[in-house]
């Protein structure tokens, strides 16, 4: 198994707060807007973009939620490992608002189709979008692109994307592995 | 998340202390999805779930239905008041030809002790007793100890009074199971004629004095009086039962704490519990209720993750 780097903690720190800003251009106040990560791994991207948009941007009252997908996966009783769930923390309302979903990497797309489905337990979205670190081009099952994207990568199917953060492995980076 | 080391869910002493954390961890998911303004998952879309319920029962028949439609199952209901059963079928021709319409669970209850056993031997698929007999109620002791850890953070090290008919009761049985499983200490507590011989050999205390059992504990689960399954009188009056080991507000009041008070339902209220002790807010029985939903959502859940395809 080998690994390369793809981002290094200074690349990933340039790119996050690229797309703060551009949030920010299309959310100005974030009055109406709402942000998910989507567990489990969007949590962590989640967080940063929120602490970037609080303490460089002064965007205060950002409302910030994690979206469990487990239940609503297309792969149950078909994978082989036993899906694992993980918190649902969503504390308000998200009928009429704009929503951005928050992911580390797209790849299939069949993660965000779950979570299309998931956030209408929670009500019916003005609008949703989405906002993505690393997207695996040409790797997709399903008509789903993001708004917002971080680096594009190219990874055949048997590599894998590994996206580190300081708070859960002790440092920002992006590796593409190769088995 | 691992996965339970059993195909169904049988009684409590099939299952181990993971297997408990795992469904307690699964429902704790389910309960914030039950409280979401929209409160079904599409999980078990593909999975057709049969009750049968050879015996009466309103809560739980209405708690499992309502767990498996919030999980999407699709559900068929059968109860033997209005079935072929009556007409002479076999337990096992009755199941074989439910499960031909292509039935992937069954939930039952039935009078027999075993019985659920007896069937998961006998046809193919997962089984979940409701209750059988005066044998195992695995559902409603984990839904109890799931109200334990929700009101004192924990279940090991807790002091649980069973209290009442003990002799006819799945629920004190698979209760002093679960308990015994997670570290608490189990009393039980009623008229020698309501209790089993030899229930010390489960490691539970036997105390016949109300009073010294509740100053003892931190829980008091309330049982009713199964009279429907008494063929003799075990007790003199109900009048002198409800004297002897009914709770109410007085008894409560003169105790040096505040014990929490369950109930599995249905209460004979002035009976082995007062109304104002019912509805007191040391009462948790109707968390007892919405904890059920979340609880055999999970075990229903982790059950159908291990139906192969």
């Amino acid at each position: 198994m080998s690994q390369k780097l793809l981002l290094s903690a200074k690349e990933i720190d340039i790119i996050l707060h690229r797309l703060a800003c551009q949030l920010i251009e299309n959310h100005t106040h974030f009055k109406n807007t709402v942000l998910i990560g989507v567990q489990p791994r969007g949590k962590f991207l989640a967080d940063r973009i929120c602490q970037i948009l609080r303490d460089d941007y002064q965007v205060d009252n950002i409302q910030l939620g994690y979206l469990d997908i487990t239940f609503y996966r297309d792969d149950f009783r078909r994978s082989d490992k036993p899906l694992e769930a993980n918190k649902t923390h969503i504390n308000f309302v998200v009928e009429d608002k704009r929503v951005v979903f928050i992911d580390d990497v797209l790849y299939t797309g069949r993660s965000i189709r779950a979570a299309l489905t998931a956030v209408q337990s929670f009500g019916r979205p003005q609008e949703i979008e989405l906002l993505t670190l690393i997207d695996r081009r040409f790797s997709r099952h399903l008509p789903i692109q993001p708004n917002y994207r971080g680096r594009q990568v190219d990874a055949i199917n048997q590599e894998k994307v590994k996206v580190h953060w300081t708070e859960n492995e002790g440092e920002d980076a992006v590796y593409l592995v190769s088995q | 998340m691992s996965e339970l080391s059993v195909n169904h869910l049988l009684g409590i002493k099939y299952l181990n202390q993971q297997d408990i954390n795992l469904i307690f961890e699964t429902a704790d998911h389910f309960k914030e999805v039950i409280n979401r303004p929209i409160k079904k998952v599409p999980s078990l879309r593909d999975i057709t779930i049969a009750n049968l319920f050879f015996e009466n029962s309103t809560r739980t028949r209405l708690s499992f239905e309502l767990a498996e439609k919030r999980l999407s199952a699709d559900v068929i209901n059968f109860s033997a008041a209005s079935s072929s059963v009556k007409k002479g079928e076999t337990l096992i021709d009755t199941v074989n030809n439910i499960l031909s319409m292509k039935v992937d669970m069954v939930v039952m209850r039935h009078p027999n002790p075993g019985a659920g056993v007896f069937l998961s031997k006998h046809v193919n698929a997962s089984i979940v007793n409701a209750g059988d007999g005066a044998h195992e109620h695995p559902t409603q002791a984990l839904l109890d100890s799931y109200s334990i850890r929700e009101r004192l953070g924990e279940v090991a090290g807790k002091k649980v009074v069973i209290v009442g008919d003990i002799l006819h009761s799945r629920v004190a049985l698979s209760n002093i199971f679960a308990l015994k499983l997670q570290g608490a200490e189990v009393k039980v507590c009623g008229p020698m004629t309501l209790m089993p011989r030899y229930i010390e050999k489960l490691g539970v205390k036997v105390e016949t004095n109300l009073k010294k059992a509740l100053e003892w504990c931190d829980i008091a689960n309330m049982l009713r009086v199964q009279n429907e399954r008494m063929e003799i009188s075990y007790f003199p009056s109900t009048r002198e039962y409800t004297q002897q080991y009914g709770v109410n507000k007085k008894l409560l009041e003169s105790l040096n704490k505040e014990i929490v008070i369950m109930h599995p339902g249905p209460i004979n209220r002035g009976v082995e519990i007062t109304s104002d002790v019912a509805d007191s807010n040391q009462a948790i029985i109707l968390d007892q209720v919405q904890n059920g939903v979340a609880v055999r959502m999970a075990v229903i859940y982790l059950l159908a993750s291990k139906i192969k395809r």
